[in-house]
């Protein structure tokens, strides 16, 4: 099992609980900043694994690299806004970097299994398809984050069954749930409820 | 390029045993669909990687209902896509929705709406959102 690397969670963990309490509503886990630390080793475990279909897998970890892309370059965006708040910045880059580790981990798997790694697009493209233009307000920052997070994490959860690598599929488990462990902040952050109902994830 | 017809999938009765078993009921297809409950599951399930506005993931599904599979000029789909022969309707996107790659092998999106009664949702909103 991996090592977890603490090193930047000193910087982190003081400006990520302002996130929190300036919401008043919820607690993080200190381990959940590190959850995907051990990604580097997805490449290793799936090429071990065998995939039966590793050109079908190729084709759906690109679609997920496709996604972070985005996802870095919309922390991007929200950090370059001038929107953001001293304590809400450090939070932001805090979960592009996540997204830095899903990339490259997928980026090296893609690689393991033959595959190209689809490129990113520029910024530009970027700040078109999310309607960057029209992010006003720190809460329009937020709230779009928050939609692309969850609208994330239940496209990994809706990829699992067509994963030919269980190893692969669990890789697609683990994503999901650092991109719920984002949505669940930035709700929070926003002052928006918790689902009254439980399984609100990936029907 | 003169596309390939499109494989006649869309008889229900051959929707295979094991999904069947599985108890999600994929291929039954639901009549009504609630535009507005559409909406919301559209907002959660498919933001990731859509919009109605713009292509990004995926193509951008402003006018989706009614149009030709595979035919924005200003997306780069898969060749399954590109060379499908057919429009989306009712028929076809439940189709899709409940098993895209059943449907179209070679696709990209592999992502499964298990439950007839969320693609009938999901489709009256994208056939509200194409009307409007």
């Amino acid at each position: 099992m991996a090592s977890i690397d603490t090193t930047t969670v000193p910087e982190i963990v003081p400006a990520r609980r302002r996130f929190l309490q300036g919401a008043g509503k919820a607690s993080l886990s200190a381990t959940a900043v590190a959850l995907l630390i051990g990604c580097e080793t997805m490449a290793s475990s799936a090429s071990r694994q065998g995939a039966s279909d590793p050109k079908k897998d190729v084709s759906i970890l690109n679609v997920a690299l496709g996604l972070e892309h985005e996802a870095i370059n919309a922390y991007q965006l929200g950090a370059e806004s001038g929107l953001l708040s001293q304590e809400v910045l450090p939070v932001a880059v805090l979960f592009q970097s996540h997204h830095k580790e899903h990339r490259d981990a997928l980026m090296a798997t893609i690689k393991t299994l033959g595959g190209a790694p689809v490129e990113e697009k520029a910024i530009g493209e970027y700040a078109k398809a999310l309607g960057a233009g029209g992010l006003k307000t720190q809460g329009d920052v937020l709230t779009l984050a928050a939609r692309l997070e969850r609208g994330a994490a239940n496209a990994y959860l809706g990829v699992i069954p067509a994963f030919a690598d269980p190893a692969l599929a669990k890789v697609s488990g683990r994503l999901a749930a650092d991109e719920t462990m984002h949505w669940a902040l930035l709700a929070s952050a926003l002052g928006q409820p918790v689902p009254e109902k439980a399984l609100s994830f990936g029907a | 390029m003169v596309k390939p017809v499109l494989p006649l999938i869309a008889c229900f009765a051959l929707v295979s045993p094991m999904l069947a078993a599985a108890g999600e009921n994929r291929g039954e297809m639901t009549e009504a669909g609630d535009a507005e409950r559409g909406a919301l599951i559209y907002d959660s399930r498919c933001i990731g990687c859509h919009s109605l506005a713009a292509n990004r993931i995926g193509p951008r599904h402003d006018d989706v209902f009614g149009r030709e599979i595979g035919a924005l000029d200003d997306f780069d789909y898969s060749e399954a896509l590109r060379t499908a022969v057919g429009t989306w309707d009712r028929v076809s996107l439940d189709r899709w929705l409940a098993d895209p790659e059943a449907y179209l092998p070679g696709q990209r999106m592999n992502v499964m709406v298990a439950q007839p009664q969320d693609r009938a949702d999901l489709i009256a909103f994208l056939r509200r959102e194409a009307e409007r």
